[in-house]
This record gives C-alpha cells, structure tokens and sequence, in this order.
C-alpha cells in the first residue's frame, strides 16, 4: 500500500508556519520532505519516506540484523539446500 | 484495385471507446490497437506493412527493376512533437523535433538527407518563446549536419492548440549492404543498448508541477545516426534490429521487436544500465525505469558473432560510453519479454495500457 | 542506494529461499496485506523462488484497489466542475467510476493534476485563490499523517479553497474481517511494514492471540520479504503464534508518536465500505467535526451519489483469498487491464492483473 523509500536527509530547516522541513536526497535526486513526524533526526540520517513525508528514522544498527541473522543460520547449517532423496 | 477487408463500420468497438482518451497516445497498448485496428488496416501497403519507424521506399532508375540494378533505398518518416512542458533539463521541443525524426530514420539504418518542419501555433504563443523554440532546431539540424529543407505554419484559436506543436518529417538514404528491420531478430541474437536508460522521462517529470524534484539529470536527447553508422560499419547485415525506445520505453520496444519476429527476448536486470539518480526517481515515484521514455538511446539486435564489435564500436562513440550486453533473443515464450530480476527470480515485462502513473502503493 | 541495494542481493535471497525449502513439511498459505509488498513479489520474480507448499495470497492493502466505487464517482463529479483544480496521486487517476476515471475527466477538458505529496495540493490552493483545489485523500494508515498534515496546514493557513475527498482505510478491522470469514484460508500473515512505522503493532497482537497464528511486521525489498516468509513458515511449522517483527530497521512496537497524534487530532474512525468487499465496522478514517469545512464531500454536495458494482465482479473474494483470479467467470475476457470490471485489474498491484500478465506468459517454465 505505501511506498516508502530511504534517503539521507542533507539539510532541515522550518517553514513559515514552523514546521520542520529537509531536504532528502535519494541516490542524488532531491526532494523536499516534511520532517515534523521525525523531529530526532540529524543532517546525514536515514528516513523511510512516503508521499512527502519522512515516516520513520531508519536504525543502522537493525538495518545490519539480517546479515547477522544470515551468518547465525549459515553456521547452524540452515542453508543448505535440502537434497532430493 | 482491391481494397482488402476495408469495411466502412468502425474497427474500435465503440461501445468501449466512443471517443479517444489519452492512453490512446501513451504509446501502450491502446496506442498499438488503434494502430493495428484502425490505421494499418486503412493503409495498408507494403512499406507501411514492414512496421518500421519509417518506410522504407525503393526507387529504380528508367530500366526499372527487371534491369536487375539494385535500386536505391529511401526511408521516409513523421513524427509530432505535443509535449508538456515544452522547456525542460537538456533540451526543449524544437531540439526533440529534430533529434526524433533523425533517429527514426536511422533506425531504419539510414543516413538523414533532409528534415521539413510544420509549426501549429497557438493564437498568443509569445513570440519570444517561438524565437527560442526555432533557434534550438536551426541548432539542432546544424549540429547534426541534417538541414530543414521545407515547412509549413498554421494558427489555431486560441484554447484549441497547447501554445505549441511541431510535426517534423525526414528522409534519408539507406546503404546497400544495410537490411534492419524488426522481423529480422532471431533466436540467440543479441540485445544490446548504448547507454544508461528512463533518463528522457524523468529529466521531464523532474520539472512537472507536482512532481518536481531537484536533479542534475538532463535529458539524453540527441540524435543517433552518428552512433549508428558506427554500429553499421561494425556489424554491416549482422546488425538485424534497431530501435529508440521513446515512449512507452525499453519494455515497449522489445515487446515490438518480439511480437514482429515471433521470438521471446529474455532480460538480465543487473546488466540493464540505470543511473543512481533515476533509480532514485524511480523509488520515490513507484516507476519502473524499462517504461520510462529515452531520447538519445537505441536499442540494437546483432547476430551472436558480430555482439563483441557492435558492443566495442558503440562505446568508442560518445553517447554510446555505457553500452551494455542487456539480453537475448530466444525461440522459447515467442512475442513475450522476460526478464530475470536482480534477485534470479523471473517475471514478464508486459506492454502496459497507456502511460506510467506515479504510485503511492 | 543505501539501504535499498543491500537488500536485494541475490546470495542472500537465495539463502532465503533455501531455508525455506529446508524448513517447509507441508501446505501453509500466507497472506502479504499490502500492494507495495506484492509489487515486489511480482517485480522481483518472488513467488518463483517459493516451493510450491507455499501459496501467497495478495491482500487488500491496495488503496487504490479498495477505494468503493462510489468514491470515484463523486470524485469525477468534483473533478468535472469548472472551479475544481482535482488533484491526486498518479495511481487513482486510472481507477473507473461507474462511468469514468479521471484521466478521461481531463482528457474532457477537466482540471486534473498529478501530485507526490499531499502538501503539493495545499500549494496549489495557495498559488490559485480563486480556485477549488481538492486533494483525493486515500489511503491506509501510512499516508493518513501526511493528509492530516494538509489539512491541519491548511486551516493554519486559513485556506478557504481547499478541501479533501477522504478514502482513509485502516489494516486491522480487515484483517479481523477476513479472519472471522467462514471461508478463510489465511494462516499467517506478513504485516504491512510501513503502516506499522506509524501505528506501531501493538494492534496485532490481540489478533494474534485471539486466532492464533503468526503476524510478522515485514519490509518491502526482496531480502525483507523472503525472511518475514520465513519467519512466518517458522512460526507455523513450530505451531508459534504471535508478533514478530522483521523491518526492525524502520518499525517500532509503539510506532510513530507525533505522527498518530496529528492523525487523532483531524481524523476520527468510522464505518467505511471497502470496494469489493463491503462496509467494515470502524474500518476508515474521516474528518473530525472541527475540520468540516475541509470535507470536499460537504463543500460539493456530493454526499448522496451512490453505485452499483458490477455483479460479475468478485473482486472482494479475491483480495480475502476465497478465490483465485482465474476463478472469475470475466477474467481475461469481460474484465482486462484495458477494460477492469474492478480495481484489482486497475492497479499494477492488484492480484487480478498481476495474474493476468503471468497467464498471458503461462509458456514460460
């Protein structure tokens, strides 16, 4: 239902009516996004956005937590694909 | 003269269309039916019938074609330019005009001779904006060594006419030892295209109200037949098919291609070149870069053997740099696009129904 | 890309995609209830990297698929009004009404504009006064803090010409609606990962408990959406059910605190009818008395414009996952993307013409 797409957020500033916009840019492209909903976020950070909007900061950390997850089940042989009998 | 199945009744159900919408434009499906139903049957000849992006015409000196002399191939093509905004990032629609009738006749494997240009104006075009639009084809056509032989001017009312409209026609001469044409892709031929792809349309979109975004994009548009003539030297009669895929795209294209030859072609996505900043565009606006239109690309489907010297010679010339290996042509799925996602999963690349909307989902 | 290209690694997938062989003993069927994630599981070829005991049902979380048609009608009527400038996203303007879309409202000659943004729409009444600018305001529980926003900038603003045509739907009444059906087949689902960056997926929990099976919040790349299957075949096959949350990277159990504030602030829920499906209690968002003056409803006296859908249509069923496109006695004749009976075969998304692609290309192995 929601596109939502990650970009790095390069500068904020507030409009006249003292809302918190930035300017986002995705793979160099820039686009304006309102930033009220994500009042944390930093120049240099990630969010999800959607229709204009910044949605959700994106956790570096998390965002890592699959490949570590892929590391685990490879170790415990997860991975391997079944052979036909 | 026989008229063959040519029937006075309507061939577009009008129940379903009782007038035309603008996906009748868009370069989709609808666009290939009202062609296919409609205009090709009312036509038909031959030269129309080869479904090229111009005819191709070939002319006999006074002994005629029994004197067994080859005769001398012209391609003649047409094209109208009708697009909003008119200004945009790398070019305007006087250059358009220009660059798309040159590359649908080298398309055709042809060396343009002469372009004609026909204004329709809108009453209150202001006339600075028509200086600017004229001087951009003069430059156009002096650029590309290609000179405006003869033209037309109307006005309409105004309200009836968007500021501006051009339509350019050209014809050019084909040489001997050339034979492009879309039914000439066979299984195991190569696909290749000469450049990154979907910069045209969102350089476009980038300005639209709405939509804007900030980019250093600027449209690819640009005219081919330089390019081609170094595919043609390359590849001589193993070049079998070349295409700008302007509206409607790369998928557009090829679904031409494979529908007109009755082959499948099938896609590597990690090889199809995207730059950073149109896939950018593309998440943001939910589009799929094979639909967006190009300007200044082709598309070329040589015989397996000859893919290597058509792929070197493409990048040897400057707006061929990033020419890349995109896929081939199969016997399997005939008429159909496949493609295999980044991911080495499969999926059909369809003609869509009219033009590519921006989604929220 | 950073964070989008990491996520679409082939080894990855694939390693996915083979852990999932591994782990699957028998027939589970899984419902994706968003149009972004089926979007990527057509695009990215998914549904070929699944063993065949894994069946994926698409869901209703397509704003544009959902939308009743009466909805499309009174937006034509608005749309077709000379002091309107109707703006939408790009994805409505296909949608058909009983007697037209919108693009053919502006092929007509009517003012229709493409926007990305609802804020777009605002600038447009603030650069036109002396027009009617209305936004076409659907969409689930994501895009609700964005509409609330305009809305809330407009009346700050004291924009008198502006006003939205509100078609907000909500995930978790649907998702109850289709699991308290006697015909559901539904044994696990994949949770809308970025209406849960807003709402949080505390809401789910209680439906987890209650008909015991596994909802696992999921992302939208390919890597996101083969370990949220995963997940969900785990739980399944371990007889787990409960929350699980895959798109950690984004989505938290509380979700978006200014975010729903806002929304809470201009929307209040209702009863909506979702197309194809019919009326769900407390299933949609409308405006908060306070915002009246803002219901394009209202302001156009559209309110008593009603339709029919078509009766062959089973649209509804097919987005509960009763039934298959193919089961549908118009499918790929009466109703095609060029002519849709019902939304499905509209959107890009929709299940009726993803399916209608893929049997157009059913020669490929």
């Amino acid at each position: 239902m929601c596109l939502g797409v990650p970009g790095r957020v390069i500068s904020i500033e507030s409009n006249p009516l003292g809302m918190t916009m930035g300017r986002v840019s995705f793979g160099g492209i820039v686009k304006e996004v309102c930033l009220a909903y994500t009042p944390e976020v930093k120049v240099g950070d990630y969010v999800i956005v959607h229709v204009g909007f910044a949605i959700s900061q994106v956790d570096e950390a998390e965002a890592q937590e699959v490949f570590r997850l892929l590391e685990e089940m490879d170790e415990l042989g997860e991975l391997q694909i079944p052979q036909p009998e | 003269m026989h008229l063959p199945d040519f029937t006075l009744a309507c061939p577009i159900p009008i129940s379903e269309y009782p007038a035309i919408t603008l996906a009748h434009g868009g370069g989709g499906r609808l666009t290939h039916m009202l062609i296919e139903r409609m205009l090709r049957p009312a036509f038909a000849n031959p030269a129309l019938d080869a479904l090229h992006d111009g005819a191709i015409l070939t002319l006999f000196d006074g002994a005629g074609p029994a004197a067994g002399a080859p005769g001398l191939r012209l391609a003649f093509t047409t094209d109208s330019y009708v697009i909003s905004p008119r200004f945009f990032p790398g070019g305007d629609i006087g250059s358009l005009a220009v660059h798309g009738t040159i590359n649908d006749l080298a398309m055709c494997g042809a060396q343009p001779l002469a372009l004609s240009a026909a204004l329709i104006l809108e009453e209150g075009l202001p006339m600075e904006e028509l200086w600017q639009v004229v001087r951009s084809m003069q430059a156009a056509a002096a650029a590309a060594g290609v000179p405006i032989v003869t033209g037309d001017t109307k006005v309409v009312d105004r309200g009836k006419g968007d500021g501006l409209f051009i339509n350019t026609s050209g014809i050019g001469l084909i040489p001997a030892d050339v034979e492009i044409a879309p039914q000439r892709a066979r299984p195991g031929d190569a696909v290749l295209v000469s450049g990154a792809i979907a910069v045209h349309g969102i350089a476009i979109m980038s300005v639209r109200e709405g939509l804007e975004f900030e980019t250093t994009l600027a449209s690819d548009t640009a005219p081919l037949h330089g390019l081609v003539g170094e595919i043609l030297a390359a590849g001589g009669r193993d070049v079998h098919v070349l295409r700008d895929p302007t509206r409607g795209g790369v998928a557009s294209a090829l679904n031409e291609i494979a529908a007109a030859a009755r082959v499948g072609i099938r896609l590597d996505e990690r090889a199809i070149p995207v730059d950073d900043e149109v896939r950018g565009a593309c998440e943001i606006l939910g589009l799929d870069p094979l639909y967006v239109a190009n300007e200044g690309k082709c598309l070329a489907v040589v015989a397996p053997e000859a893919a290597e010297a058509v792929l070197a010679a493409m990048r040897r010339h400057p707006l061929g740099r990033q020419a890349a290996l995109i896929g081939e042509v199969v016997d399997a799925h005939p008429g159909k696009v496949f493609l295999r996602s980044r991911i080495g999963g499969l999926r059909v690349v369809d003609m869509i129904s009219g033009e590519q909307l921006p989604r929220i989902c | 890309m950073k964070y989008v290209d990491e996520y679409r690694n082939e080894a990855d997938v694939q390693k996915f995609a083979a852990a999932i062989r591994r782990l699957v003993t028998r027939p589970w069927t899984l419902m994706e209830i968003c149009g972004g994630q089926t979007h990527t599981i057509i695009k990215s070829g998914i549904d070929h990297l699944l063993p065949s005991e894994v069946t994926l049902v698409h869901g209703p979380g397509c704003p544009v698929c959902v939308t009743p048609l009466e909805l499309i009608d009174k937006a034509v009527a608005i749309a077709r009004r000379p002091e309107v400038i109707f703006t939408s996203f790009g994805d409505m303007l296909r949608v058909p009404g009983s007697e037209a879309d919108l693009l053919s409202v502006k092929a007509a000659g009517g003012d229709v504009r493409m926007v990305y943004s609802p804020l777009d729409a605002v600038k447009l009444a603030q650069k036109h006064p002396d027009r009617e600018v209305v936004f076409f305001a659907v969409g689930f529980e994501t895009t609700a803090p964005a509409n609330a926003m305009a809305v809330w900038q407009a009346s700050q603003l004291g924009l008198r010409n502006f006003s939205i045509l509100c078609s907000h739907v909500l995930v978790p009444p649907a998702m109850e609606a289709i699991l308290g059906s006697p015909n559901n087949q539904v044994q696990g689902f994949l949770a809308a990962g970025h209406v849960c960056t807003v709402m949080g997926y505390w809401e789910y929990e209680p439906i987890a408990e209650r008909y015991r099976l596994p909802i696992v919040v999921t992302g939208f790349e390919p890597l996101d959406l083969l370990q949220g299957i995963y997940m969900a075949l785990k739980a399944l096959e371990e007889g787990r059910w409960g929350v699980e949350n895959q798109y950690t990277r984004a989505v938290t159990r509380e979700g978006n605190r200014p975010a729903q504030a806002l929304v809470r602030q201009v929307f209040e829920v209702t009863d909506r009818p979702w197309r194809g499906i019919g009326v769900i209690p407390m299933s949609g968002y409308r405006l908060r008395p306070e915002y009246a003056a803002y219901d394009a409803e209202r302001r156009f006296g559209v309110g008593r414009i009603t339709a029919q859908e078509s009766p062959l249509c089973i649209a509804g069923q097919i987005m509960q996952g009763w039934k298959k496109p193919t089961d549908c006695s118009a499918f790929g004749t009466l109703c095609t993307p060029e002519h849709p009976l019902g939304a499905p075969m509209v959107s890009s998304e929709g299940a009726c013409a993803a399916y209608y692609h893929y049997a157009r290309a059913a020669v490929v192995a």
